[in-house]
């Protein structure tokens, strides 16, 4: 029995982990859930070491496990085994699979060899010690990863997103070896965003989201209710204001891309002027690529693309920006802002038109100071972006927007938000909207869905299942088309 | 990016002093007479204050150089073959054109920062381009450089007779840099190294150019998002920063050494580094730095000469003292670390999904 008490990791403002309680059967395969950020990772790297937790226990069989050290994790039987395992690329497999053994300073390659490959055989993997692991793919660094963690005793064993790249014949082989690895009596940690398989491989299942723990069910179990547990309570939508819409703002048109494994086929969508369009889907389904194709970050392999009328198919990014397309992305400090620069110095930054060659500090104090009172960011113009919390860098992005914007292309534009700042980012959006800006944003949140899209477009599977007029659905219609399935 | 504050400024000068002292008494040195000797060789006379600003140009001008490139987060070493690159190209003017001095010497300035610029930019396209890293490209390119400065010494620009690697023929005396009186310092330099820190001072601090650069340089993600073109701006830091060291190579041939020998560069492009680090990559204090610097390298050659301590010290000095600055820098973020002020490193968990693990957006920017 693998017991995890109250554990709780905050980074400045951000709760990622936020008070978990878990326990888990010894012999069984457990599925956590959740969207990402949610604290999956989080509270995975807890449990492995890899990260300390501000507070809580763990304890296995009765025993407190040490915290914060890889090393004494594994030696206590807890082993992690990452999405992309974490290798030495040029050393040869053997070389690999010896790394990390408490043994003398002499190593004996010869035993290390014989256990490899008896290891291998039992799980039907094949695996040439003496190749190096630069030439295996994903998948073998898994069996190899797997095995590794076995020959250092390893009594629980956490997998993070394990299928997000290998093959369908090595998902079905790891899905056979770790049912094999339960039955024996090893307690399997199984971390995805992927409900079916989740349904498929686990024998219980638990849902994070906001770094809590929403609830746990016995499989199998009806799909709807993990969606809801993943993306919320699910309320009927509000009464909207309807706003006249306008022209075509964004055509895309018979789009094939592929992006990051994902592929999509045949993707057309078009949104027009004061509409706002939702797209919902799990993780990974294909709406990224949609996103990345209307601001002109990823080049469709084919079809078109048309912003106001004008073609800008594989035009780039800064092409896009010119025809009014502006875009918000979801890792805020990573992707929108820069650390270390000021307020002020991001105004002057993003107040470019009106500024020359010679900067006009003044003005853009002053319109720094207008803009962070308007969207009430809690910070002064001396502030640097890492120092204020999500909501704050959200609003600083909303404040930095340019004047004049016909597409607005938005990432999960509450995650991580309290309501507070959810409300005011949406107040602003909407003030856009009334303008005729026309907004395309992605959300794991079917609350912001539904409360604030005219339509709402569902990926699944790479492929766009539904498009829905938000008027006239429920959360829980798109819950199940989330899930792959149309509504009985 | 690394930033010094005050305050560990101040440490780390406590601190080096503190060695500096054990230094000398390890190298039996009175290290009070040494201090003494140390400031007086560096600036007791009209002759040593000339001697110091003799190696306070070439330094501030690489260091000036490198301020542009390392805010556009460049780890730009090349320094060393750009200035050479620009000591060559003043030669050739200074060798084969004719006519009177006044002409000559801008033309020769000109090639000079032309030849600087664009030694620098083939390690940007190299890098943009080509995907070398610019350390290896600069250092590479480094030795290409001194190599093709050698080869024209001993070979094409060989004096009548003698091909040896002590330097070319001295240039006709109307193409040296005018000086001021009796010393050997030149004006014409002096002048051109005020106005280039304050050109550096002023792009850095008071330009567009200069805040994109410095946004480039810290997250090039977002400033892709903002819509700046990373990659020009990137080629455009580098050609910057190397007419700095072209310039920088004209006044060492035409001011100092009046030929081109193998080591005009003289290792200004690596000092310069430490200069910056010390500066904490702000320009306006590169000339004070710089000048502080200088007045080490000139001094213990001066305590060499009186004292017999050996004038190495002052490279172990200048080394020490960067070294301390870091050294407090990074002990005060760590303890704000500890203190849970300041995360140690990513101040929010990354998403693992797809957002955040996105290619670099490089490539697609000119």
């Amino acid at each position: 029995m693998l017991e995890l008490t109250g554990i709780h990791k905050h980074y400045g403002p951000v709760r990622a982990v936020d008070g978990i309680t878990l326990n888990v059967e010894g012999g069984s395969i457990h599925g956590v859930l959740g969207e990402n950020g949610a604290g999956k990772s989080t509270l995975m790297k807890v449990l492995a070491g890899f990260i300390t937790a501000d507070s809580g226990l763990i304890s296995l069989d009765g025993q407190n496990l040490p915290l914060g050290s890889t090393r004494l994790s594994l030696q206590s039987g807890v082993g992690l085994l990452h999405q992309d395992p974490l290798h030495c690329l040029p050393l040869p497999v053997l070389d690999n699979f010896m790394l990390g053994r408490p043994e003398s300073f002499i190593v004996d390659r010869g035993a290390a060899r014989v256990e490899l490959l008896e290891l291998a055989g039992r799980f039907g993997f094949t695996l040439d010690p003496e190749a190096p692991v630069r030439t295996l793919t994903v998948g073998e660094r898994q069996q190899l990863e797997i095995i590794r963690l076995l020959s250092l005793g390893v009594r629980v064993l956490i997998l993070d997103e394990p299928t997000t790249a290998i093959s369908a014949t090595q998902r079905e082989r790891l899905f056979a070896t770790l049912r094999t690895l339960a039955s024996e009596g090893m307690t399997v940690l199984f971390v995805s965003h992927k409900l079916e398989e989740v349904a498929e491989i686990c024998d219980r299942v638990s849902v994070l989201r906001h770094g809590q723990l929403i609830g746990s069910a016995e499989l199998p179990t009806r799909p709807e209710e993990l969606v809801e547990m993943m993306f919320g309570a699910m309320v009927s939508p509000v009464g909207r204001l309807e706003v006249p819409q306008g022209e075509p703002v964004l055509e895309v048109e018979s789009v094939s891309v592929r992006h990051r494994l994902v592929t999509v086929e045949d993707l057309s969508l078009t949104v027009h002027a004061s509409e706002v369009v939702g797209v919902a889907g799990l993780e990974g389904s294909g709406q990224q690529s949609l996103l990345r194709v209307a601001v002109g970050q990823t080049v469709p392999d084919s079809g078109s693309v048309r912003v106001g009328g004008h073609d800008v198919t594989g035009r780039g990014y800064r092409r896009h920006l010119a025809h009014g397309v502006h875009y918000l992305p979801a890792d805020r400090l990573g992707e929108g802002l820069v650390e270390g620069l000021t307020i002020k110095e991001h105004f002057a930054l993003a107040g470019d038109d009106e500024q020359g060659f010679i900067l006009d500090w003044d003005r853009a104090a002053r319109s720094a100071t207008d803009k962070i009172g308007e969207f009430s960011v809690k910070g002064s113009l001396q502030s640097t972006p890492e120092s204020l919390s999500g909501g704050n860098q959200q609003r600083l992005l909303l404040a930095m927007m340019p004047p004049e914007i016909s597409l607005l292309v938005m990432e999960h534009p509450t995650r991580g938000l309290d309501i507070e700042s959810a409300d005011l980012v949406w107040t602003k959006l909407l003030a856009r909207r009334d303008q005729g800006t026309a907004i395309l944003f992605a959300s794991a949140d079917l609350d912001e869905l539904l409360r604030y899209s005219d339509r709402i477009v569902v990926f699944f599977a790479g492929r766009v299942i539904a498009q829905l007029d938000a008027a006239g659905t429920d959360g829980e219609e798109i819950g199940h088309l989330i899930g792959g399935r149309a509504k009985t | 990016m690394i930033t010094t504050s005050g305050r560990h400024v101040v440490l780390a000068v406590v601190g080096s002093v503190v060695l500096a002292f054990v230094l000398f008494l390890a190298s039996g040195a009175n290290p009070f007479e040494a201090m003494g000797l140390l400031v007086q060789g560096s600036i007791g006379s009209p002759r040593q204050l000339s001697t110091t600003l003799l190696v306070w140009i070439p330094l501030t001008l690489a260091a000036a150089s490198l301020v542009i490139t390392f805010s556009a987060g460049l780890w730009n070493i090349g320094v060393e073959g750009q200035i050479v690159l620009g000591a060559i190209g003043a030669t050739w003017v200074a060798r084969s054109v004719g006519g009177p001095g006044w002409a000559v010497i801008p033309l020769a300035m000109i090639v000079a920062v032309v030849a600087g610029s664009l030694w620098a930019m083939l390690a940007g396209v190299l890098k943009l381009y080509g995907g070398v890293n610019e350390i290896f490209g600069g250092l590479g390119l480094d030795f290409v450089a001194t190599g093709f400065a050698t080869y024209l010494i001993i070979g094409p620009w060989k004096r009548d007779g003698i091909a040896s690697t002590s330097g070319t023929e001295l240039f006709r005396e109307d193409v040296w840099l005018p000086t001021i009186g009796g010393e050997n310092v030149s004006w014409v330099a002096l002048t051109l190294v005020v106005l280039a820190v304050i050109a550096v001072v002023l792009l850095m601090s008071g330009t567009s150019f200069g805040l994109k650069l410095k946004a480039v340089g810290t997250n090039l993600h977002s400033a892709t998002r903002l819509g700046i073109p990373a990659n020009r701006y990137l080629l455009v830091a580098f050609a910057l920063g190397g007419s700095l060291a072209g310039l920088a190579g004209s006044t060492q041939v035409l001011g100092f050494t009046h030929k081109l020998v193998p080591s005009v560069s003289g290792g200004f492009g690596f000092l310069g580094i430490l200069v910056v680090l010390l500066a904490g990559f702000r320009p306006i204090l590169v000339a004070p730095i710089a000048f502080f610097f200088a007045a080490i390298t000139v001094g213990t050659t001066f305590l060499e000469l009186r004292i017999g301590v050996d004038s190495s010290v002052g490279g172990v000095l200048q080394g020490l003292l960067v070294l301390f600055v870091l050294l407090s820098g990074g002990w005060l973020r760590r303890r704000q670390a500890m203190a849970g002020t300041v995360p140690p490193e990513p101040a929010v968990p990354t998403p693992s999904g797809e957002v955040s693990a996105d290619p670099a957006p490089a490539a697609g920017g000119v």
